[in-house]
C-alpha cells in the first residue's frame, strides 16, 4: 500500500489511456507523457500498460507500508526517500515503512512514478486512468490528497531481477526546447487568413497558466479567420465551424490557440487549424507553464515516421532491461 | 541586518491576496513569523502557498499582484532581526 502524505500541485493515476469511447464523448485519459509512463512500467518489469503516478509541478509524498520497487521518469524532479536522494530512471528498492518525498520539478512539467506490481484501483470501463472532470477512474476520479491509500496490484517482477535495471539519459533524451512541435496542418487551416497561416507556425507561442490535462492554452499573436456568411449550423464567431470531432492534439482557436489534450471535450464547434502529431504531444505534456512552443508543420508521412522511431527507441530501451 | 528571499516554488501567476476582494496578505513593513503565509502561486487552477521562511520584517515585494513567477524568482524579501 502507498500512504499519501501530502498529495502536490496535481497528482493522478494514469495508465495508458481508456480507448474506444470517443464516440460517446469519453477522452482517452492516460499519460499525458506516453514514452515516459512507459519506460518507467519497463523499469520496473510492468506491463506497459499498468497504472502509474503522474505527478505535476510538485510530486508527492508517500509513505510505503511494504516493500516495493520503483521508477522515476519524465520530468527532473528532486525526491529522496529517508532523506537519500532517488536517481531518475533506475529501479530503486523502497522498504516498508519507508517516505518517498518528491519537490518541485526543475525542469519539465510532469514525472512518472512507476510501482513493481502497478497501481491497483478499479478499472473503469478498461482503464485505471483518472478523468478528473467526470471523476472516474484512478482513486475516486480526482487528484492525489492527504490520508489517500493506493494499492499496488500482486504480481509485480522480482525485485532481484529489476533492481539492476537504468537507462542512460541519451536514450531518452526527449526534443529540445528549440526544435518544433510538429503538427499536421488542417482541416480547418482554410478558414485563416493567409497571413495568420503563415503565423500560426511562425511564432513563438507562450504556454500560459491554465495549460493542463485537458487542453494547453497558449499566448501569442491574434490569428484571423476569413470573413465569411457562417453557414447553418454553425456559431455565429467567425472561428465556429459546423460541430466536428476534434481530434487529440488539435489546435482550436476560439481566441487564443488551445491545443486539446488527453482529457478534452471529444468535439464541438471549433474551427481546428493543425493537429500536435502523437510523438510531440509527449514533449508538449512537458512544457512548462511561461515556456515558449513553436509549431513546424510536417505531412502525414512525416508525423507516422516519426512515430516509428519513437517507438523503435522505446523497443530498444525495453529491451535492454529485465522484465 | 541579513535579508532572506521568499521563492516562488514553481512557474505561474503570483498572487498577493487570498480573493480579489481580500486585502494582501502582507504589505512591506509587515512582521512576519516563519511559516506564515505571505503570497500564492497559481498553476492549472491549483493554488500554491508561499510561507515565510523566517521571522522578520517585509523588506521588499518585487511582484505585482497575478504578475507571472518562474520557479525560483525572488518574489519577497525579508529583512531578519
Amino acid at each position: 500500500m502507498m500512504r499519501i502524505l501530502e498529495g502536490g500541485t496535481s497528482t493522478t493515476v494514469q495508465d495508458l489511456g481508456r480507448f474506444g469511447q470517443y464516440h460517446i464523448g469519453m477522452p482517452p485519459s492516460g499519460a499525458m507523457d506516453q514514452f515516459s509512463h512507459r519506460v518507467a512500467n519497463a523499469l520496473v518489469g510492468n506491463d506497459e500498460d499498468a497504472a502509474a503516478l503522474e505527478m505535476t509541478y510538485q510530486g508527492s509524498t508517500i509513505e510505503f507500508t511494504e516493500d516495493a520497487v520503483i521508477a522515476l521518469t519524465g520530468a527532473e524532479m528532486p525526491v529522496e526517500l529517508d532523506g537519500e536522494p532517488v536517481p531518475m530512471y533506475s529501479a530503486v528498492r523502497v522498504e516498508a515503512g519507508q517516505t518517498l518525498d518528491a519537490e518541485f520539478a526543475t525542469e519539465g512539467a510532469r514525472t512518472y512514478l512507476a510501482v513493481a506490481g502497478g497501481i491497483d484501483v478499479p478499472e473503469v470501463m478498461g482503464s485505471r486512468s483518472t478523468y478528473t472532470l467526470v471523476g472516474i477512474g484512478g482513486l475516486e476520479g480526482r487528484t492525489l490528497q492527504e490520508g489517500d491509500e493506493l494499492p499496488v496490484g500482486d504480481g509485480g517482477a522480482d525485485a532481484e531481477a529489476v533492481l539492476g535495471n537504468s537507462v542512460a539519459e541519451e536514450r531518452v533524451a526527449g526534443v529540445a526546447p528549440e526544435e518544433g512541435v510538429r503538427v499536421i496542418v488542417g482541416l480547418f487551416d482554410y478558414r485563416l487568413t493567409d497571413e495568420s497561416r503563415a503565423e500560426l507556425t511562425d511564432a513563438e507561442w507562450t504556454v500560459t497558466p491554465e495549460a493542463d490535462r485537458v487542453g494547453y492554452r497558449l499566448e501569442g499573436p491574434e490569428l484571423d479567420f476569413v470573413e465569411r456568411e457562417q453557414p447553418f449550423g454553425a456559431g455565429t464567431d467567425p472561428s465556429n465551424v459546423v460541430d466536428v470531432g476534434y481530434p487529440i492534439g488539435s489546435i482550436q482557436l476560439p481566441q487564443q490557440p488551445i491545443v486539446v489534450m488527453r482529457d478534452a471535450v471529444t468535439g464541438g464547434g471549433y474551427a481546428t487549424v493543425g493537429t500536435v502529431i502523437s510523438t510531440d504531444r509527449d514533449v508538449l505534456a512537458q512544457r512548462r507553464t511561461h515556456e515558449t512552443v513553436s509549431f513546424e508543420a510536417v505531412t502525414l508521412e512525416e508525423a507516422v515516421e516519426a512515430r516509428t522511431a519513437r517507438n523503435e527507441r522505446l523497443e530498444a530501451i525495453v529491451e535492454s532491461l529485465d522484465p | 541586518m541579513a535579508t532572506e528571499s521568499v521563492t516562488a516554488p514553481m512557474p505561474g501567476v503570483f498572487y498577493r491576496r487570498p480573493d480579489p476582494e481580500e486585502p494582501p496578505f502582507v504589505e512591506v513593513g509587515d512582521e512576519v513569523t516563519e511559516g506564515e503565509k505571505v503570497g500564492l502561486v497559481g498553476v492549472m487552477k491549483n493554488f500554491h502557498d508561499i510561507n515565510a521562511p523566517t521571522d522578520g520584517t517585509i523588506a521588499a515585494i518585487n511582484f505585482e499582484n497575478e504578475e507571472a513567477v518562474e520557479a525560483g524568482d525572488e518574489v519577497i524579501e525579508i529583512e531578519t532581526a
